[in-house]
């Protein structure tokens, strides 16, 4: 038998729950608009394959709220460590979100920050990329991602280009070359920007094979070998910091000693973890990247919060990943103080119109493209001198003369 | 061409050794407690770090450290299997696997707290020499590391072959019931042999620090490079490991040269597939009765 006494809920009951629902569900999106500090998700790998790198770009991060707030801008960090794994990155990307993130900035690697781009995308929450430079992260239609970094293209075409530039200045002539490159996502985008932008260059060299290697190898004795059968007299490469120990070393091994090692455009030389393990033998080595403009208020400011914060690492090695980092942070922080609010669109519109003038990068103000790129940025010729990064072209900039060729393993000091 | 050629397959064999040794504790666990490590790898990444610390805290070189990290990690492998793992033998496979993997967690996320993520290299004086042989250039980290893994391999198939204690363990892995029969203590005979494993272990852990960095996350394909070279080899075949080792080592640097470095590690699986379907035992295994 049917009991007919629960009473039905009237229209008015109806529209009452209706609007209190909405309230409840629209709560935290208000909030999160009202907020008086942009909440910013830093998402990097901080442990795991890429940890050394993470670890250098979160040390930009660590300072930023305070730079940040002398130059007038507000913001709160939310610091995640993806562990070097994509599926952490997306998983901690949603779970920040979730947890009131009104921005997001990473990730250092191009496969995690693909991942990242997707979440933001779907949850309508700008990412500021630090550090990535797959071309599909700008060509893809992401509505809420900008890049406040080089693509793979811009990397290598101004890496070559400095490699000619570097050639000119030191009258030192290549007979050939060898592109040694890590496998993974960032290495494959490198090599297939220098399969195409190599021979538009019309480089003095011929690049006569191109090896490609697993970054989780414990050695690269055999990629060495493989290197010496060429005999190339320069040696371009795409590395992260423990491979470029590990081709570093073997080459010493193997006593091979090419003219020169340059990385047109890639992590791995400038690390203080490859200066540690290498000693001596870490200095000489190129790579043609932006760096830290020493001339600009901002990177004045950044390099001495740095060393108060962090007095055992040095802002001369960090300042690549730590710059970037940093730099991304302040383009969320000086959208949301334009816009007024951190709701999602608004904010992206504020984050696509940034002009800054005053950064800490080498390049010229920091402006997007529709698609969200950043095409005005330079890169320097940087040599480790006495394991510290040393800018030595372009003349303007440099502050000493570039030694090439590279003088032999034996007999450093 | 030709020196190329012998110093990509002597580079092969001498890799290979180490990676012998390292499968060898693997299996002779197997052999004999019919357990498969599965926290193996992340042994050999505890003693990476314990090699690592002794050099720079008293510059003991692994090649000598070695010694009392084999003899420490015996006496844990002894431990262990008193008191934990003893009562999960015959127990089911999964349940074996999950305590093992449980111990592989613990490992790598203490010298995650330890020592951070970040590589550790030993830096040892003499780790960018090599030895020019006639058209041979051999690495001195890598001639030493083999000739001490050789050295441990003939003093555990001596230990085996000749002492009362090996044989004893060799008739348990022949015939448990039999060994029982006549009065062997099987469970402090299994507690040794776990802790022979790990000492083996130890020690290709202490000799992989002078080749390659130490990085809490090599643990897991440390497992699963012995676990590839045990199942090759024949599950509990010590020549088997051995045999197996060397067979990957030179196979890996061949097809690096030969083919593409980033695809060594694929002919390793490749080979296993092979053993698998046309060898199940492995290549010196028995076949089961």
């Amino acid at each position: 038998m049917r009991c007919e006494t629960r009473s039905r809920p009237s229209r008015r009951d109806v529209l009452a729950g209706a609007t209190a629902a909405g309230a409840v569900l629209a709560a935290p999106a208000i909030v999160r608009a009202q907020a008086k500090a942009l909440k910013v998700a830093v998402v990097l790998p901080r442990s795991g394959l890429f940890a050394a790198a993470g670890q250098s770009c979160h040390r930009g991060a660590v300072v930023a709220p305070k730079v940040l707030a002398d130059l007038g801008y507000a913001v709160e960090l939310i610091n995640i460590d993806f562990e070097s794994n994509v599926d952490v990155a997306r998983t901690q990307t949603e779970r920040a979100i979730a947890e009131g993130a009104q921005a997001v900035v990473g990730a250092f690697e191009s496969g995690a920050t693909l991942a990242m781009a997707q979440v933001c995308e779907q949850r309508k929450v700008p990412l500021v990329i630090n550090i990535a430079s797959v071309p599909q992260l700008t060509e893809q239609g992401y509505q809420y991602l900008v890049r406040n970094f080089l693509t793979n293209a811009q990397l290598v075409g101004n890496g070559l280009k400095l490699v000619k530039d570097l050639m000119a200045a030191t009258n030192v002539q290549f007979k050939n070359a060898v592109f040694v490159h890590a496998n993974d996502t960032f290495g494959t985008a490198q090599r297939a920007a220098m399969d195409k932008l190599f021979p538009a260059a019309q480089m003095p060299f011929p690049l006569v094979e191109s090896i490609a290697y697993d970054p989780k190898a414990q050695d690269l004795a055999v990629e060495v070998t493989k290197i010496r059968a060429v005999a190339p007299e320069l040696v371009l490469v795409t590395t992260r910091s423990s491979d470029a120990i590990k081709l570093v070393r073997d080459m010493v091994r193997q006593r091979y000693e090419p003219k020169a090692i340059i990385s047109p455009g890639s992590p791995g030389l400038y690390d203080e973890e490859f200066y540690q393990a290498l000693g001596p033998l870490a200095d000489f080595h190129i790579f043609n990247l932006p760096w830290a403009n020493a001339k600009s208020p901002v990177t004045q400011a950044l390099a001495a919060a740095y060393k108060t914060a962090h007095p055992s690492n040095r802002f001369e090695v960090d300042c690549f990943n730590a710059g970037f980092t940093f730099e991304a942070i302040m383009i969320a922080a000086d959208a949301f103080k334009r816009a007024g609010t951190a709701d999602g669109p608004t904010l992206m519109k504020a984050v696509k119109a940034t002009d800054i003038a005053e950064h800490v990068m080498t390049g010229g103000p920091i402006r997007f493209d529709e698609k969200g790129q950043n095409n005005d940025i330079q890169a320097s010729v940087v040599q480790n001198r006495n394991r510290t990064p040393t800018v030595v072209l372009p003349p303007e900039v440099a502050v000493a003369a570039p030694v090439l060729p590279m003088p032999p393993w034996q007999g450093r000091s | 061409m030709l020196s190329i050629w012998l110093n990509v397959v002597v580079q092969g064999i001498l890799t290979g050794l180490l990676y012998g040794l390292m499968a060898l504790g693997l299996s002779v666990i197997f052999g004999v407690v019919r357990l498969v490590n599965f926290a193996h790898g992340e042994f050999a990444v505890v003693a990476m770090y314990a090699a690592f610390v002794l050099f720079r805290a008293f510059g003991l070189d692994p090649l000598i450290a070695m010694l009392p990290i084999a003899l420490a990690f015996f006496v844990v492998g002894f431990a262990l299997q008193r008191t934990l793992i003893n009562a999960f033998v015959g127990r089911p496979e999964h349940e074996q696997f999950i305590l093992l993997v449980g111990v592989a967690i613990v490992l790598v996320n203490a010298v995650l707290i330890v020592f951070g993520p970040d590589a550790q290299p030993a830096n040892l004086p003499y780790a960018f020499d090599s030895y020019m042989i006639g058209p041979l250039l051999v690495d001195k980290v890598r001639v030493y590391a083999a000739v001490a893994a050789l050295a441990v391999c003939a003093a555990l198939f001596g230990f085996f072959r000749f002492t009362r204690t090996g044989t004893a363990i060799r008739a348990c892995a022949d015939n448990l019931v039999g060994a029982a029969v006549v009065g062997l203590d099987v469970r402090k005979l299994y507690a040794i042999t776990f802790g022979i494993g790990l000492a083996c272990v130890g020690a290709a852990g202490s000799l992989m620090i002078t080749i390659a960095d130490a990085v809490p996350s090599l643990g897991p394909a440390y497992t699963l490079l012995a676990f590839t070279i045990v199942i090759i080899g024949g599950l509990g075949s010590m020549a088997g490991a051995l045999v197996a080792g060397l067979l990957i080592g030179v196979s890996e640097a061949l097809a690096g040269f030969l083919i593409a470095p980033s695809m060594k590690s694929m002919f390793s699986f490749a080979l296993l597939v092979a053993v698998l379907v046309l060898r199940p035992q492995g290549l010196l295994g028995k076949k089961p009765a």
